[in-house]
């Protein structure tokens, strides 16, 4: 009863019964007795996973398991390919659905009970602090491991061809990514909470700036539609609260998990993961199979060997059944996961200012980490930085594939020596580029600051300002670096090193040296005493 | 497939711009494809609130003897200022025209935004930051009964002063 051999065991001829005859009694005990192990045997249909075609059945006769292949290249486990980033993000956002149903059992999305349930939750729940904190600290985890998950996907060339547009769902991933945490932002209705979202619906509302200039606002209002639909008000109340719980709890998970299944099929029908061309050069063939008993069904072997020729009766080069092997390193991923954020949520109090209160800002008033250096943009020019620079960001990630289609290199880091100088020397273009237009702007000011151009029109700073200054940089060097290095590739890497260093600058500068009326400090104990 | 033969040999003689079949199964194509996205098109409308919370903005401030010539009054909830000069009323509000945050006002009446730093002077305009225009002076009518009151969603031109 180990295989699909059993539907060949020809059947018993039906017994005459007759009445008085205790046979089929017999039978009844029999079948009770023998009831789990008939009942796992419905379930599970192969034998124990210790021949080679019971593991491939163990992935391939299993719902959950199905979408892996039931061989996988040695490539794919070494540490350096992943760096285990993918399964980490889909493991935190797992964590995130089972803590934030855990949560809604208590939460009460109503901005007069919203922070009392939330103090509920802090403070009288059992287990509610753990479990909130875990779910806070997944979420900003969540939100780096996919932007790390990213840009390994990036210096391996892992978003070309046939893998491009598995590139393009990945940043709508990560797109969705932002607006969970960013909805959920609001829920706790503290301080921080409101005048974050405060921030955030004027954001959208920004192509104002753009639509005054123009004289078009009367006509063509798209900011205050934008606005309107985002908080079904004009401030942030009780219906954005509403909006947003909808969003975070619903809406957003669901096409979160749906792209996600598209994202993880991708990969098995792209090839699996982007390996380079020595992975298989230097590998003997692998031995001969010692020799089993075939499967009965045709199809058996095609099913079991996806590759482009079938290999028949050997192993194919370089593989090694997923079960056990691909299991472990999931496994040990998904454990060392969850273990940092139970630790994280048991030793560190998720933040929870006082109650929102709309008369009276945060000052300052911080987005969380991810949107700080947006936040730096922002206070630039508020349709730049919020709108336009991340519009152009995401559209020219998306891009990526399709303007770089060089196909040398796929799946080695930085795509060899040459692409390792060019990340360094763009992240060092980067660092001086960023470094710079800060000083500047902290110490010298920018229009509005210096006498003669104190008035010029809104429209000047909405296209000249230091953010737009910084993408027209970043855009330049990387046209440049094509033009230069004489690759389509190079300029990738320089443009994708730019945005990295980019991001990262900003962040920290916003995170550390941004105090009370967004003024400059060199550090937290410079802020004045109110 | 003789059928088909037919077919192909009528088009080449006639060349129709489509058969009859094509053109039944486009028309049926096409009339789900709308009617699909006119129903998302109406499904959508529904999160576009045709009424607003905040929609009775017509707020009673109170009778102008309350207010002393050369005052200022906050009225925190509004995110108000009123001043009273001898020119009359005029009342500013508070919100940045940034992003939404609210500005305080200073010794030197001037208002600082304390978001992202944006600085107004005595009577809403620009000085620096990333404000794009003047904060709102807004709308003050006399009640029949003498009360000033604030529309607090329409603005008005800044030359616009409510006479005492």
């Amino acid at each position: 009863m180990s295989d699909l051999g059993d539907k060949q065991t020809p059947q018993k001829p039906l017994r005459e019964r007759s009445i008085g005859d205790e046979g089929a009694l017999k039978e009844f005990g029999s079948n009770l007795i023998s009831t789990p192990a008939a009942l796992r045997e419905s379930i599970v249909r192969h034998g124990k996973p210790t021949s080679d075609r019971a593991k491939s059945q163990t992935i391939f006769s299993n719902f959950f398991l199905h979408i892996l292949p039931v061989r996988t290249h040695i490539h794919a486990i070494k540490a350096t390919t992943t760096l285990g980033f993918g399964v980490a993000s889909f493991v935190l956002f797992i964590l995130l659905c089972v803590t934030g149903v855990l949560l809604m059992v208590y939460y009460k999305p109503s901005v007069d009970q919203a922070y009392a349930s939330m103090l509920d939750i802090m403070h009288v729940v059992p287990t509610g602090r753990l479990i909130r904190n875990v779910h806070r600290w997944s979420a900003h985890a969540m939100v780096a491991f996919v932007m790390l998950h990213m840009a390994r996907a990036f210096y391996t060339s892992a978003y070309k061809r046939p893998r491009a547009f598995n590139w393009v769902i990945g940043m709508g991933l990560f797109v969705l990514t932002l607006s969970l945490s960013f909805t959920g932002y609001l829920l706790p209705w503290d301080q921080l909470a409101f005048w974050a979202v405060t921030i955030g619906a004027n954001i959208a509302q920004s192509p104002q700036e753009l639509t005054d200039a123009l004289g078009l606002t009367q006509y063509f209002d798209i900011g205050l539609w934008q606005k309107e639909v985002l908080l079904g008000a004009h401030q942030v109340g009780q219906e954005a609260l509403i909006r947003f719980y909808v969003l975070h709890i619903m809406v957003l998970p669901v096409a979160m998990s749906m792209l996600l299944g598209v994202h993880f099929w991708r990969i098995r029908k792209d090839g699996g993961f982007a390996r380079p061309s020595h992975a298989d050069a230097s590998s003997q063939e692998m031995p001969a199979l010692a020799s089993e008993p075939a499967p009965l069904k045709s199809y058996g072997l095609m099913a079991m060997m996806k590759d482009k020729t079938p290999s028949v009766n050997r192993e194919m080069r370089n593989t090694i059944t997923t079960w056990p092997n691909v299991m472990y390193v999931i496994g040990a991923a998904t454990m060392v996961t969850v273990l940092a954020m139970l630790l994280l949520g048991y030793f560190f109090d998720a933040p929870l200012t006082e109650m929102a209160n709309p008369e009276v800002p945060e000052n300052p008033a911080k987005a969380p980490w991810y949107f700080l250096g947006l936040q730096e943009l922002v206070s630039y020019s508020a349709f730049m930085g919020g709108v336009a620079i991340p519009a152009i960001v995401v559209l020219g990630l998306g891009l990526v594939p399709y303007l770089d289609r060089e196909k040398e290199d796929v799946g080695l880091w930085f795509s060899g020596p040459r692409g390792r100088r060019v990340t360094l020397v763009s992240g060092l273009f980067a660092a001086v580029a960023v470094i710079g237009m800060l000083w500047f702007t902290v110490s010298v000011g920018w229009l509005r600051n210096w006498e003669a151009t104190a008035h010029v029109p809104q429209i000047v700073i909405t296209f000249f300002n230091p953010g737009t200054v910084l993408v027209a940089l970043f855009a330049m060097w990387s046209v440049g670096t094509v033009r230069f290095m004489n690759s389509t590739r190079m300029g990738a890497i320089a443009l994708f090193t730019c945005f990295v260093v980019g991001f990262v600058i900003l962040t920290y500068f916003a995170m550390v040296h941004r105090g009370p009326n967004w003024d400059f400090y060199w550090s937290q104990s410079d802020w004045p005493v109110h | 497939m003789a059928a088909d033969k037919n077919l192909i040999e009528t088009s080449q003689r006639f060349k129709p711009a489509a058969t009859r079949r094509d053109f039944l199964g486009l028309a049926a194509t096409w009339s789900a494809i709308v009617a699909f996205v006119m129903a998302m098109l109406g499904a959508l409308r529904l999160p576009m609130p045709s009424v607003f919370p905040e929609s009775n903005s017509r707020v009673k401030l109170g009778k102008p003897a309350r207010f002393a010539v050369g005052s200022s009054t906050y009225f925190s909830k509004l995110r108000l200022w009123l001043f009273r000069d001898e020119a009359g009323f005029k009342a500013i509000s508070s919100v940045c025209t940034h992003l939404g945050c609210v500005a305080e006002r200073d010794e030197e009446g001037h208002f600082l935004c304390p978001c992202h730093g944006s600085r107004f002077d005595e009577v809403g305009d620009v000085i620096s930051g990333p404000a794009p225009k003047s904060l709102v002076w807004v709308d003050l009518t006399l009640s029949p009964e003498g009360w000033i009151v604030a529309d607090t969603l329409s603005d008005v031109d800044r030359e616009v002063v409510l006479k005492a």
